[in-house]
């Protein structure tokens, strides 16, 4: 390898070491007339990695998913995607072409739409109206899109509308949609809520199926959950990280305890 | 756009799920377009009618009860116009939930586009005989013809202006409003303002546009005589093709990609931005193409009518778009035109009946149509739009 230079995050005119993170947050803080959301919040995510946050109400963890996509600006402290891209320079929809997918808490799918078409929807690529106009499905894509199909497991109902699909099922396509722009990092908000036993058996599989490729947050309420995918469980509390680590060593932390009685 | 080679009868046969309509993988029809039969009988109806007009006026004598008369031929050609003002309200409306309630101006700019050719057409013929000043401006003093009616001579000239204004205005227009997020009822009521502003500015005497009483008394267009019916029936020919050919650009939109973005805006506009589509200028786009089609509706009204004033301004005439869209069915194109259609129909001759009630006939209908007919009669019509 000698006389090749070494073509790395620091190439890109990084201003922080290399350290193969796949985000970066570092001292983030957000207030809100005066209300701390988040407090000098440090927090990273490797490639690959499934992280869990969990937390009490108002312990900043949709602030924090706020922040990394660009709806919220902090006051202070820095988020970084990758070894290169400061996301608090970019606009929401920059952050989203970087890769950066976020699943709201509410999924909304567009229920006039055919599953099909909702993928095809969230395909990268053609934005414009008139391009759209002319846009037609290569082969190449429909590929994708069965792939994705496959991945959520909707393959039989991609010819459905939005609207009469199950609770579940929406929250499987609206995964899918995001899928479709093959983002690095994926961030989901709390997808079990509301979900059958066996509805929420499957999520835990799909995501854990993702892992790996993409790096996944997931914000989650539900313990048994949690347990069910997460190697690393980080929990917050007004708006910092009090605990971090695998799910036996976080549940048995006295401060944990103290402020999430009742887990 | 073919309409012949995407029959769901042509679709290859892999990966297909039983039970729903049949459609190749690649193959991704819109949502209007799955099930156009509608459409399609639209179009059959439209082309035969285009057909049998000419013979029902020229060649059946007048005596036969066939024959179609001069106060026929203009009655028809209206409510094409009417039908084309309708399909522009829905393609906004049915399929983006924009719900403009002034589409009335763009469909009277059009057509007051069309009427300052024609009253330049009269030229030395009117009343005073000036060579250049309409009768109107005789009457008003003016000593010249104001900036703006030069050109209007050439119909050239004229034609691009029965298309360059309404869509200038939807441009301005709609930039300001989609762009600041004035969306629902806040829309609804500044269109509302739009057009009656408009009213109000076009009764002015020296707005230069005729005041009251607005165009009126034309002799003839590009030379071809206003009060023969040769003429109209070429008019209301001009008029179906032009009702056929903006069907059909409306359903090229609604079945591309772009129409199911547009109906995902419709669904859940936060979410589409969410997925990078530039929501303003898709909706932006929409609503100047639509406020193209009202112009050339207006614009193919005024010589058929062979009068344009400010009273087609009226808040309430855009109100009533509304409702031929509702009744015939919004979000499916031909549900528009059917309505359009059925009210106007229903108008002509309730108010020749029974003058007195046409208005409590109008609002019975929109109500009854709202409470008991949320998809309007081709809701009542196709049953298979429930099942889904």
């Amino acid at each position: 390898m000698s006389g090749t230079p070494a073509v790395s995050g620091a190439a890109h005119g990084s201003h922080k070491p290399i350290r193969n993170k796949r985000l970066y947050l570092e001292d983030l803080t957000v207030s809100f007339d005066g209300f701390k959301a988040l407090n000098n919040l440090t927090l990273y995510v490797d490639p690959g990695e499934m992280l869990c946050i969990i937390g009490p109400n108002g312990a900043g963890k949709t602030t924090m998913m706020d922040v990394i996509t660009g709806k919220t600006k902090p006051d202070s402290g820095s988020a970084w995607f990758g070894d290169g891209v400061n996301l608090l320079e970019m606009s929401e929809p920059e952050i989203v072409a970087a890769g950066i997918g976020r699943k709201f808490q509410k999924p909304t799918v567009f229920e006039q739409l055919t599953v099909f078409e909702n993928l095809e929807l969230a395909l990268a690529g053609t934005r414009s109206f008139l391009k759209t106009m002319r846009a037609r499905i290569s082969p190449k894509q429909n590929e994708r899109i069965f792939d994705v199909l496959e991945i959520i497991g909707l393959t039989d109902q991609r010819d459905s509308y939005g609207r009469i699909l199950a609770h579940g099922q929406k929250q499987w396509l609206e995964i899918g949609m995001l899928l479709m722009q093959n983002p690095e990092l994926l961030l989901v908000d709390e997808p079990v809520a509301g979900m059958t036993p066996h509805e929420i058996e499957r999520t835990a599989q799909l995501l854990t199926s993702l892992a790996g490729e993409h790096s996944i947050v997931v914000v989650e309420h539900d313990m048994s959950f949690v347990r069910s995918i997460a190697r690393r469980v980080t929990v917050l509390h007004e708006g910092q990280v009090i605990a971090e680590g695998d799910m036996d060593k976080v549940q048995n932390d006295p401060r944990v305890i103290e402020v999430y009685l009742g887990v | 756009m073919s309409t012949v080679s995407e029959e769901p009868e042509a679709v290859n046969g892999d990966k297909q799920v039983p039970g729903l309509w049949r459609r190749s993988t690649l193959v991704v029809r819109g949502s209007s377009g799955r099930h156009d039969r509608g459409g399609k009988w639209f179009l059959r109806l439209l082309a035969a009618g285009t057909i049998a007009v000419p013979i029902l006026n020229q060649a059946v004598p007048a005596s036969s009860v066939f024959h179609l008369s001069a106060f026929g031929l203009t009655l028809i050609g209206k409510y094409l116009c009417y039908a084309m003002l309708a399909l522009a309200v829905d393609l906004i409306w049915g399929y983006c939930g924009i719900l403009s309630l002034g589409h009335a101006a763009f469909f009277s700019l059009g057509g007051y586009a069309m009427g300052m050719y024609l009253m330049r057409e009269i030229g030395p013929r009117g009343v005073y005989g000036d060579p250049v000043l309409p009768d109107f401006m005789v009457f008003l003093n003016y000593k010249k013809l104001p900036w703006f009616w030069y050109g209007f001579n050439h119909f050239p000239v004229a034609l691009l202006m029965m298309i360059l204004v309404p869509a200038l205005l939807a441009l301005v227009f709609g930039w300001f409003a989609f762009r600041s997020r004035v969306t629902g009822v806040y829309f609804s009521i500044i269109t509302q303002a739009l057009t009656y502003a408009l009213m109000l500015a076009f009764f002015r005497n020296d707005m230069g546009f005729g005041g009251n009483n607005g165009f009126t008394d034309f002799k003839d267009i590009l030379g071809f005589d206003l009060h023969s019916d040769g003429t109209h029936v070429v008019l209301l020919m001009i008029t179906a093709i032009a009702l056929g050919g903006s069907y059909l650009a409306c359903r090229a939109i609604v079945e591309s990609r772009a129409g199911r973005v547009v109906l995902a805006i419709r669904d859940a506009e936060s979410r589409t931005r969410f997925l990078g589509y530039p929501v303003e200028s898709f909706k932006l786009w929409l609503f100047v193409f639509s406020a193209i089609m009202a112009g050339v509706a207006g614009a193919l009204y005024v010589p058929q009518i062979g009068i344009i004033n400010p009273s087609e301004f009226a808040p309430i005439n855009s109100i009533e778009v509304v409702i031929w869209v509702a009744v015939g069915g919004r979000g499916t194109l031909y549900g528009a035109i059917l309505g359009a259609l059925a009210v106007n129909y229903a108008k002509t001759y309730l108010t020749g009946a029974f003058p007195e009630v046409w208005l409590y006939a109008l609002g019975a209908l929109f109500v009854l149509v709202t409470v008991f007919l949320p998809h309007g009669i081709v809701g009542v019509v196709s049953k298979r739009g429930k099942e889904k």
